[in-house]
């Protein structure tokens, strides 16, 4: 086991936590480290195909923190913590032991996924799941995709798959197309127009955004599609027909790939772990990032998902107040607060409607790690009756995925953390 | 007002065990319990059915258990993952092969069959223990079970046999034919069998009982890592002694392919919190009985607290001072394979029948010495 020790210690190298880095060592004077459990910084957004980010606020912000002499762990997953001020982590090296007097959670946000009939087919996947596989390397070049479910990243998924060469039959969005519109045009007002530019350059390249709509059920196609992918004999590059409701209609597509994703549920393990009071799944946080524990700040999806602006302002915000700088992070809570009108109007617009929650059938698995079906879990009325009973939960995920969707199938409140927060070897527990 | 004939407090196992056993007896059940079946200390214990002899009482009553279980396990469904997979109990040197040899013969004189491994033999039956070790004591008869859906199961055969399950409600006081609940419900009962695990000594000051913490840590799917439940001989002494904290080598498989491993015994530790130092002292000694475990996934961990008793016995029978209230309560680590030998022996009391085994060693009225 090794032993580090920082001043400020962030945890999680996405936006928020870069900006939080690069922040917290501007002024000097103190040691600062910043963690994330991949080979690469830049966290689900910014996360680069070779080690180079495309986006060139990432380039600036490690610029900076290179200048800085800010410490990068990479690699890194932290699993637990002790005594107030020391969190473990394993790493391929083995367990590292980390000492810290500020703390800053960066630790973003999952991909929501909710169940419904053909789910756990080969080639059903998340939406931003098949562009992390594109860019570790999947060839998509020439193949069918839908890509599904709800909110912004839908059309940045769409947008990137195309470039790399993918046919992008459709992008599926459940949000009414009212509250998408109504979305679109607040954009006008807002700091970044990705919104906007994406849902632009979506439809310049001609991909179809239907709104109103959400898969309803997924099988393996019967016969090979229209541009002649025929299933190989693996089964794994079997095409797929995609049900969807349109509108209200029934339509069916078919594709090669159905990338599904319901928004976004932020990562509040560890912020739960270290005893951080929470609100209505989201940490607690006041103007300065501050949770209700002194020395631990908060910044970007686990405070309220909001996209890449709110994380790096909270992000810039914590750094500054975990570092001392109260004064000079004041100047920036009017932008952080327009980031955050910008999270509500995300979020109001692309609310999940209640027909989501009647497509799953008795037989559809729920639980993936434990194969747990809708049908045993309908018998339950609270999730640690269905832990117990049912061992919904209770693989390796650690109920991550079907915790989620049963919160939101069911209403069940699925809290209680404890340590390891992620799997980990025995030997480093 | 419904008058029960028999009102249960706890839908644990034994709890559960009891509703049952009395169902089964044409009594009208009622099983109280404040969070739902198996949620307290059932859930978090390990589920071996195991004949252990740290006294002739303890082994005359998990004997017992054990065929009861056995002849059970014909009509547990899959959910409960009943696998009569055997124990070993592994000894790292001669002394504690000597042992294993005695408690051979000891079991021998009671009918159980129990065969020596010395170390080619125990390898063989688990390749992945430590080449070091001297041999071990092989129980084919043990078994293991999922208790919660064991608890579920007796709780299921209860109600259809007419039981009541309450959930919901925390009892607060026992007298006379009453339970009354924290919300002031009364509930009536003939009988009243205290069956609250670690929480029973808060309704009945007389039961001596006090929670000794656990930890459980638990890997992802390894199929046939292990094969047996394994214990090293040392576990006795760890379950027996009175120091603070104690750890043994306690690994079972389970049919998932997942392995549990255990085992701590912590008095005086009353959060439910995960102690990481008593978590790696309990994995270090694993690592010692099967190094190979270092590399195994760990998914999650867990505590819970046994209902301990000054002398490791379980109070079961009539509370002194009350008329038929009962005690089945105070198994200490012992629940999941002592529920059913509990639920024969207060089933016989309240209906006046011939005990299989003596009751004497587990009434609540006995004099306790501390050993």
């Amino acid at each position: 086991m090794s032993r580090a020790a920082a001043d400020i210690l962030i945890v999680g190298g996405g936006p928020a936590g870069l900006a939080a880095a690069s922040a917290a060592a501007r002024h000097g004077g103190l040691s600062v480290t910043i963690l994330d459990n991949n080979p690469f910084f830049g966290g689900q957004i910014w996360r680069p195909q070779t080690g180079i980010a495309r986006s060139a606020r990432a380039r600036r912000l490690f610029k900076e923190i290179d200048e800085k002499a800010v410490t990068i762990i990479r690699n890194a997953e932290v699993f637990a913590a002790e005594a107030d001020d020391r969190l473990i982590a394993q790493t391929p090296a083995g367990r590292i032991d980390l000492k810290f007097e500020q703390l800053v959670l960066a630790t973003g946000a999952r991909e929501r996924f909710l169940p419904f009939p053909g789910w756990a087919l080969p080639n059903v996947m998340g939406a931003g799941g098949l562009q992390a596989l594109v860019k570790c390397g999947l060839n998509v070049a020439g193949k069918r995709v839908v890509v599904a479910g709800t909110g912004p990243l839908l059309l940045a998924v769409g947008e990137y798959l195309r470039s790399k060469g993918a046919l992008v039959a459709a992008i599926v969005e459940q949000a009414n197309s009212a509250s998408v519109y109504r979305f679109a045009r607040g954009m006008l007002r807002s700091p970044a127009k990705l919104f906007q530019a994406a849902a632009l350059r979506a439809k310049l390249i001609g991909i179809p955004y239907l709104a109103d709509s959400w898969v309803t059920a997924a099988e393996l196609a019967r016969s090979p599609i229209r541009n002649g992918f025929a299933p190989d004999a693996s089964g794994r590059e079997g095409t797929l027909s995609v049900m969807f409701s349109r509108k209200g209609k029934p339509e069916t597509i078919e594709c090669d790939y159905l990338a599904c994703g319901y928004h976004l549920v932020p990562n509040i393990e560890l912020a739960g772990l270290l005893g951080c009071e929470v609100v209505d799944g989201h940490v607690a946080a006041d103007e300065f990032q501050k949770t209700s524990i002194p020395n631990i700040f908060c910044a970007g999806e686990p405070t309220g998902i909001g996209g890449v602006e709110k994380a790096l302002i909270e992000g810039e915000i914590a750094g500054l107040a975990a570092s001392g700088h109260k004064d000079k992070a004041s100047v920036l809570l009017p932008r952080a607060n327009e980031a955050r009108r910008f999270a509500d109007s995300l979020n109001a617009a692309f609310a999940l409607r209640d027909e989501l929650k009647t497509l799953a059938d008795d037989s559809t698995i729920v639980c993936r790690c434990e194969d747990v079906q809708y049908g045993k879990l309908k018998e339950f009325d609270n999730w640690r009756s269905a832990k117990l009973q049912a061992r919904c939960g209770m693989g390796p995920c650690q109920g991550r995925v079907c915790g989620a969707a049963a919160e939101f199938l069911f209403g069940w409140k699925t809290g209680s953390v404890r340590p390891p927060i992620f799997p980990v070897r025995s030997e480093d527990l | 007002m419904q008058i029960f004939d028999a009102a249960i407090i706890g839908a644990g196992i034994v709890g559960a065990a009891c509703a049952a056993a009395l169902s089964r007896e044409k009594l009208k059940v009622v099983v109280i319990d404040a969070y739902g079946p198996a949620t307290g200390t059932t859930a978090a214990g390990m589920g071996h059915i195991v004949a252990m002899d740290d006294s002739e009482a303890q082994f005359a009553l998990t004997n017992y258990s054990r065929k009861l279980w056995n002849a059970l396990a014909e009509e547990l469904p899959l959910e409960c993952e009943y696998e009569r997979c055997g124990t070993i109990w592994v000894a790292t040197n001669e002394a504690e092969m000597d042992e294993a040899r005695k408690k051979q013969d000891h079991y021998a004189a009671h009918g159980i069959e129990a065969e020596m491994l010395n170390t080619k033999a125990l390898l063989e039956a688990e390749p992945n223990l430590a080449e070091s070790l001297a041999g071990g004591l092989l129980v084919r008869g043990d078994s293991v079970v999922y208790q919660i859906g064991a608890a579920q199961y007796l709780l299921d055969k209860a109600v259809n046999l007419g039981a009541e399950v309450r959930i919901g409600g925390r009892a607060k006081k026992i007298t006379k034919g009453r339970v009354e609940l924290m919300g002031g419900e009364i509930i009536a009962a003939e009988h009243i069998i205290n069956a609250a695990g670690a929480a029973a000594s808060e309704l009945s000051p007389q039961l001596k009982i006090v929670k000794r913490k656990g930890h459980l840590v638990i890997t992802d799917r390894y199929n046939g890592f292990i094969r047996h439940q394994l214990i090293e001989l040392g576990y006795l002494r760890s379950a027996h002694g009175r120091d603070a904290d104690s750890v043994a080598f306690n690994v079972q498989p389970r049919k998932t392919g997942q392995i549990l491993l255990g085992s701590s015994r912590q008095f005086g530790a009353e959060t439910n919190e995960i102690d990481t130092a008593i978590v790696r002292r309990m994995t270090a000694r694993a690592f010692e009985y099967m190094p190979r475990m270092k590399r195994l996934s760990v998914i999650r961990t867990w505590t819970g607290f046994r209902p301990a008793t000054p002398d490791n016995l379980p109070y079961i029978g009539k509370i002194p001072g009350f008329e038929k209230v009962y005690a089945a309560a105070g198994h200490e680590g012992l629940g999941i394979t002592t529920s059913l030998g509990t639920a024969e022996l207060l089933a016989a009391e309240i209906l006046g029948r011939r005990p299989a085994i003596s009751p004497e060693p587990y009434s609540p009225s006995r004099n306790i010495t501390q050993h």
